[in-house]
């Protein structure tokens, strides 16, 4: 591939960010082009999420973009955070736009919650759950994950061994919403039950408000460029047959993660890389047992070792292979996944919070999508 | 216990609700490839066919995973055992789990369907039977 984050652009990650999501979009997105040393009259694609309420000419209107000859969104939630580079990169190599702005907004805390349960679904099937109280994604997820659990033998003591982890690295990053709060395993069993008997308050994701904006476009058009840019390895979707929109119950085994590892040989093949060339991983945790499904899907351990993984080291700081280094999704703010990529981009310019000495290969993960980026010569 | 959401039939989903209210657990079987599916809907992913026929299962299965489902934020009087069966069939479905107290549910536990008002709303249901 020949296309390159150059541009990366965020608000603050609050609670309550006091004003309109497309003033949250347009002000990571002005931070987003002046990082990368554009000018609003240069971007001329955008992508986003299908679920962001922002309309493009909304958030081009507030920026002053002239002319918009791309435009795209991407399918699902947070499973489709990666896939926004894969559209964005897919454009500007095809020269369907030269540069491409990438945002995605929300107050997802002081407004429409997440976690609280859904009234109706985005499509017919989900009768086949939401009349079963099945109606939030920590119960979606959770049926899942309580095979998994009785498969290995594990408890939910088990999952916190990465919350703990995730916050040790939020402790010391300014960004994260609990900078200078870390955890013990004893204030995660405290905490309350979400979804008995598997996932308590701090194995979920946080509820934030904020925006993330990236800016795409070619290797050529970046070599000018302040920052080094971040080349796209690879950027990849998988949706399989026998999945639902956050549903994955009809695939025969529920312990591993179907789409993750389907889309891990998508990324090695297409990259020429293998796990252990990673650097650095951002893995899109929603709740905690799919960071386990994940380390086990994209190779780093085998089915059912991820829990002694985590627990000898592996995934913290001067670890083997660090995971979610601002935090993650846990502690640094759930911007449905896009701060992860920030995160990645500011690994390889060696510009982040818990930098991982000579981070040259990260590997970002979104469930059903993904990318891989490397550091330019 | 939190409001049940009625669901909402349509074209390829009414002879599975109709049948609920009839007290039968109704499958689609593929009339093309003989291929028994479910969620239902319009084509057979297998062999591309749109003739099917509505066939009653058997109602017998095991729990294949379970939560308990609580209301995020407020308490819940009586939470839902929400369960994943896996049928005798070769089918997997979404049901609740009654009959037993959260504590006694284990994995792959032997169960059986009935058909209840869940807060007015007839919902397919299970209960633990005889292995």
């Amino acid at each position: 591939m020949d296309a390159v984050i150059a541009g990366i652009g965020h608000t603050e990650y609050s609670k309550n960010s006091g004003r309109s999501t497309l003033q949250l979009a347009a002000e990571a997105s002005r931070a987003a082009i002046a990082d990368a040393g554009l000018t609003p009259a240069d971007i001329d694609g955008s992508v986003t999420f299908q679920l962001d309420r922002n309309d493009e000419l909304a958030v081009t209107r507030c920026l002053g973009i002239p002319v918009l000859r791309f435009s795209s969104r991407t399918r699902g939630g947070g499973g489709g955070a990666c896939a926004t580079i894969q559209h964005a990169a897919a454009a500007v190599e095809s020269g369907r736009a030269r540069a491409v702005l990438i945002w995605r907004a929300f107050n997802e805390r002081s407004r429409h919650r997440f976690g609280q349960p859904n009234p109706r679904g985005p499509d017919p099937t989900w009768d086949f759950y939401l009349p079963f109280g099945l109606d939030t994604p920590a119960k979606i997820y959770g049926l899942q994950f309580q095979r998994y659990m009785y498969r290995y033998g594990l408890t939910n003591a088990d999952f916190g061994l990465y919350t703990v982890v995730a916050r040790q690295y939020a402790a010391t990053n300014p960004d994260a919403w609990f900078y200078k709060r870390p955890i013990t395993l004893e204030d995660h069993q405290a905490s309350r039950w979400i979804v008995e008997p598997l996932l308590r308050l701090l194995d979920c994701c946080q509820e934030s408000d904020g925006g993330v904006a990236l800016v795409v476009t070619s290797a050529d058009r970046a070599r000018d460029l302040p920052h080094r840019a971040a080349r796209i390895a690879a950027a990849s979707a998988s949706h399989l047959v026998g999945g639902d929109e956050m549903f994955n119950f009809y695939h025969p085994d529920l312990t591993t993660f179907t789409e993750g590892a389907a889309l891990a040989g998508q990324l090695w093949a297409e990259s020429g890389y293998g796990p252990w060339d990673m650097d650095v991983a951002l893995i899109y945790e929603n709740f905690s047992p799919i960071v386990f499904m994940q380390l086990e899907a994209f190779g780093w351990c085998g089915p059912g070792e991820a829990r002694d993984f985590i627990a000898s080291g592996a995934i913290g700081p001067g670890g083997r292979m660090p995971v979610n280094t601002n935090g993650g999704l846990l502690g640094e703010g759930y911007i449905h996944g896009m701060n992860n990529i920030v995160e990645a981009v500011r690994q390889l310019r060696g510009t982040a919070a818990n930098q991982v000495a000579g981070a040259e290969r990260v590997l970002v993960t979104a469930g059903r999508s993904g990318l891989i980026l490397e550091g330019s010569p | 216990m939190p409001a049940v959401v009625a669901p909402v039939t349509d074209d390829d989903n009414r002879f599975f609700w109709q049948g609920v209210q009839e007290g039968r657990l109704l499958l689609q079987r593929c009339s093309g490839c003989g291929e028994l599916r479910h969620p239902p809907g319009p084509m057979c992913p297998s062999c591309l066919s749109l003739d099917w026929e509505a066939e009653e299962a058997s109602g017998r299965g095991t729990v294949y995973s379970w939560v308990l489902s609580h209301h995020p934020t407020e308490p819940d009087a009586e939470p839902r055992i929400v369960v994943l069966v896996d049928l005798e069939e070769g089918v997997r479905l979404v049901a609740n789990l009654q009959g037993v107290a959260p504590s006694d549910v284990v994995n792959d536990l032997p169960v059986e369907v009935f058909f209840a008002p869940v807060d007015g709303v007839v919902l397919p249901q299970f209960r633990p039977r005889p292995a």
